[in-house]
């Protein structure tokens, strides 16, 4: 596929002459009008509500339009009237999947306001959990684009393996998709007895799960038939729309916030590789995420053999008010790089909140990347950038 | 070297292995799984720690907690002292049709009069049937769990 | 069978016509509810590391697919305004009926035959083709442009993967020398292997190439996973059969597990020997022969519905180059690698 950048509106001419040549006749000889399909709000394969209405001159698509806000439940808004616990809670739910790692910037954006940090244990199990919630998200990831593809059983080796991450996730926080664990200056609660060699034995159950995705699902060659060379972004495409994470990764661009980025957490003291592949494809996407998924685990027991002991909590008056200034934070979450913009004017909560989500700035390239592709294809390119709905819409 | 398995073999080998291993599924009504101790499946009240002071009801994210209470005189604890005078609640109902699940109220409560409960067995037929009032509340204060011992390492505090 | 020789039976014409009416009339849908319920209720749940159906009828939810049933029966039957009556009531009977006729020559013991025709393979896959029309009436008579759209689609791929199927037969039609069902099942029982004569002579041994050929255009006959775009086409319209409901989709549902029966029957007879064991002759073999013929299509149906549950599914075109470039070459090859052997050895 060539990288010429032609507008939206025309009917790209990048394949091969073939292709092409036939194209021509059939149009010719059938004069089929363009189709308007839309691919609607309630979809199997869009996840959640996203509404995409795609123009197909027979099978191929020539314009596609994403039209989001369907789940539009006004964040930034709520957090005005909002104090800082209750904004805590209400920000878990942007991206339902890996939703502690949705908390660590805005809690580290008040911290730095109030100029407090977290003590060091604390920042332990933050990595801890954030990575956890990694894991839990890509393993879904793993078996649901599987299914788009049309294999059926690797949802369900996702779904049993992300069980017991959950599990152990509510035996920390008490919750398995919302923990609200977050506080600032620390956490509510320390680890229950016996959750770090359990949280040992997850792991071991993790990469065996990834090396089963990669037997039954990486390696089939009907799958790479599916993907590769489907929905290729090209290096300099994706961040000139904002596209970031693995999406971004795997496409070749070695840019990771928890390496490149400011240091938050406890990432400066561990050693993880970020992984990157050369083509831009749905193929690369799946494989970086695989790989993510086993770094992710390795960063666990990295972080279990140096978790460091002491209180979980920083010494926090009792009714909190953060002091004036207004500050940026980003980081690398699960879906892509999530930021928050925290304007404070001194009261017990937030003056005004921006949420910058991951999957919004995702989903901007699909016009651009569905021109010119067949129709099962749309599903596989959908499936492979991954976008949640409440990150798109908050 | 081993030689490469072609990945259309090794697939089916994957899905085999599975097949031959025990299920997974816990047939729910026939076997139950215990939740975490520290799940949190529903609010429990203990009544005679609450002193109506509202900070629950106004820390809630959706204020579906309904408090109202009175004042009472109670005697006098020694001879020749001043009547006291003491919050005795009339109403304590939360909305578990809008309850979130994030335990704000629980931590903020000054005195300990909330816990949390890995009760989930209570849904109903009706969506007002989920406004729970005190009694119902106070009965749920039986499966709150103990408060259960910290990770190597912790400050022990030992809270709920 | 006018009479059963060694039972010393006297069954009369009329009595015969009931008997083989009422067998080929329960067989298929029978056969259909056992596949279903063990292959995709139950092996593919274990697959999926998950239990399947365990309460209906107490004992490991075998009455499932029985309720599905009955629960089909009794739905509204609706058709669109502006369908084609006739015709969209027509085209499930017609997907099933071709079923049906499949099943006359399958022989399920030496005399347990409804009709043993002499061109029995050519007659098998000629009629089971004629699902292809009943799939296609199915598509025009919806009134629904996405129906005809994978209506069209399905029918290109039945169509394309006829000849892979047609061409592993023939190599087993050498090597037979008959194209009657009961002789190949005949000539595999009398076989031998490197003259030893204990397991007969499956066909399966010499005609691998055959076998997996076969499993394969089946697999695609039947519109399943890897080559079922034309029904999972529901990801973004429906297939052929979106309009359907009630009884007539049930009838569909009958119609593609009742083919998956017939074809691992016919590929239980052409490849592994069939209804025979060698050394069991008479009476005991009409015995024992549609057990055997039954557990052998297990083997075969446990082949496609493993294949079925594991790959993902192919693209349309990507599908079609499968057939035309890959496996008609490797069909062709096949037969004259057969003929070869035949002839020289």
């Amino acid at each position: 596929m060539s990288t010429t950048d032609t507008p939206a509106t025309g009917f790209a001419v990048d394949r091969s002459a073939l292709h092409h040549l036939a194209d021509a006749q059939v149009n010719v000889e059938l004069d089929t009008g363009d189709m308007i399909l839309n691919l609607g709000p309630q979809h199997p394969a869009t996840h959640g509500t996203l509404r995409i209405v795609v123009r197909l001159d027979g099978e191929r698509v020539v314009t596609a339009d994403p039209i989001i806000g369907y789940m539009h439940r006004g964040y930034e808004k709520l957090t005005e009237f909002r104090t800082y616990p209750q904004v805590t809670t209400l920000i878990n739910r942007i991206d339902w999947l890996s939703s502690f790692a949705n908390e660590v910037p805005f809690m580290d954006a008040a911290e730095r306001l109030m100029s407090i940090e977290a003590p060091p244990r604390a920042k332990y199990i933050r990595t801890i959990l954030t990575e956890l919630s990694r894991i839990a998200t890509f393993l879904l990831f793993l078996g649901e684009m599987a299914a788009q593809v049309g294999a059926l059983t690797p949802v369900f080796y996702g779904f049993r393996d992300r069980e017991y991450v959950l599990n152990l996730i509510e035996a920390a926080t008490g919750g398995r998709f919302h923990p609200n664990f977050n506080r600032i200056g620390g956490l509510k609660d320390d680890l229950p007895w016996g959750w770090i060699a359990e949280c040992r034995s997850t792991m071991k159950v993790v990469l065996n799960a990834c090396d089963d995705f990669e037997d039954l699902v990486l390696g089939n060659e009907i799958f790479e038939a599916r993907t590769r060379g489907i929905g290729i972004i090209p290096d300099h495409v994706g961040p000139s729309y904002g596209v970031s994470g693995s999406n971004l990764r795997a496409s070749g661009v070695d840019w990771d916030l928890r390496r490149d980025g400011p240091p938050y957490l406890a990432y400066p003291d561990l050693d993880f590789k970020v992984w990157t592949h050369p083509d831009g494809d749905s193929y690369s996407r799946y494989w970086v995420r695989l790989q993510e998924t086993r770094e992710a685990a390795r960063m666990v027991l990295q972080c279990l053999d140096g978790i460091p002991s002491g209180p979980v909590m920083a010494k926090v008056p009792r009714i909190i008010k953060v002091p004036e200034g207004e500050i940026w934070v980003e980081t690398e979450n699960p879906l892509g790089q999530m930021g928050y913009y925290v304007i404070s004017k001194g009261g017990t909560g937030p003056f005004r909140v921006k949420i910058r989500s991951a999957s919004f700035s995702n989903v901007s390239i699909l016009p651009w990347l569905l021109r010119g592709v067949y129709v099962p294809d749309v599903i596989t390119i959908l499936a492979s950038l991954y976008f949640i709905l409440g990150d798109i819409d908050r | 070297m081993k030689p490469k398995i072609p990945g259309l073999i090794g697939g089916l080998g994957v899905t085999l292995k599975t097949m031959l291993r025990p299920a997974v599924t816990v047939q729910y009504p026939h076997e139950k799984e215990a939740p975490a101790p520290r799940a949190r499946g529903v609010i429990a009240l203990k009544e005679e720690n609450c002193t109506v002071c509202m900070l629950c009801a106004r820390q809630c994210p959706d204020w579906c907690i309904y408090i109202e209470g009175h004042k009472e005189q109670r005697p006098p604890r020694r001879e020749g002292g001043r009547p006291r005078s003491v919050s005795v609640l009339d109403r304590f109902d939360i909305d578990y049709a809008l309850c979130m699940y994030c335990g704000i109220c629980v931590e903020v409560c000054p005195f300990d009069a909330l816990f949390w409960s890995p009760e989930y067995e209570y849904s109903e037929f009706q969506i007002s049937h989920m406004l729970h009032d005190k009694v119902k509340l106070g009965e749920w204060m039986e499966s709150v769990p103990e408060p259960e011992p910290l990770e190597v390492g912790a400050e022990s505090k030992g809270k709920k | 069978m006018a009479t059963i020789p060694t039972l010393a039976l006297n069954i009369g014409w009329g009595t015969t016509l009931a008997i083989k009416t009422i067998v080929v009339l329960t067989v298929i849908p029978l056969g259909a509810i056992v596949l279903g319920y063990v292959f995709l209720m139950k092996m593919m749940s274990h697959m999926q590391s998950r239990l399947g159906p365990m309460d209906p009828g107490g004992f490991h939810g075998w009455y499932q697919l029985v309720g599905d049933g009955l629960k089909f029966l009794q739905k509204e039957d609706i058709m669109p305004a502006e369908s084609d009556r006739r015709v969209f009531a027509a085209a499930p009977a017609v997907v099933v009926m071709s079923t049906f006729l499949v099943f006359l020559v399958i022989p399920m013991g030496p005399d347990l035959v409804v009709k043993n025709l002499d061109v029995g393979v050519f007659y098998a896959l000629a009629v089971s083709s004629l699902s292809v029309i009943g799939v296609l009436m199915a598509g025009w008579a919806s009134a629904n442009k996405f129906a005809l759209l994978g209506a069209l689609r399905a029918a290109a791929q039945l169509i394309a993967y006829e000849l892979p199927l047609l061409l592993a037969v023939v190599g087993v039609v050498i090597q037979a020398g008959t194209m009657s069902l009961q002789g190949i099942v005949l000539s595999q029982q009398r076989g031998s292997v490197f003259g030893w004569g204990g397991l007969g002579e499956p066909f399966v041994l010499t005609q691998f190439i055959g076998f997996a050929l076969f499993l394969v255009a089946s697999q695609a006959e039947l519109t399943q996973t890897p080559f079922d775009m034309p029904v999972a086409e529901s990801e973004l319209v429906a297939g052929y059969m979106v309009e359907y409901t009630g009884f007539r989709f049930l009838f569909f549902f009958i119609g593609e597990f009742g083919t998956a029966f017939a074809f691992s029957a016919i590929a239980a007879t052409l490849f592994l020997g069939g209804w025979a064991i060698p050394g069991v002759h008479g009476d005991l073999a009409n015995i024992l022969g549609p057990v055997v013929l039954f557990a052998k299509l297990m083997i075969v149906a446990f082949l496609m519905f493993w294949v079925r549950f594991t790959y993902p599914r192919l693209r349309e075109d990507q599908l079609q180059a499968l057939a035309w470039k890959f496996l008609i070459p490797l069909g062709l090859a096949n037969i004259l690698l057969t003929g070869i052997f035949k002839v020289a050895l």
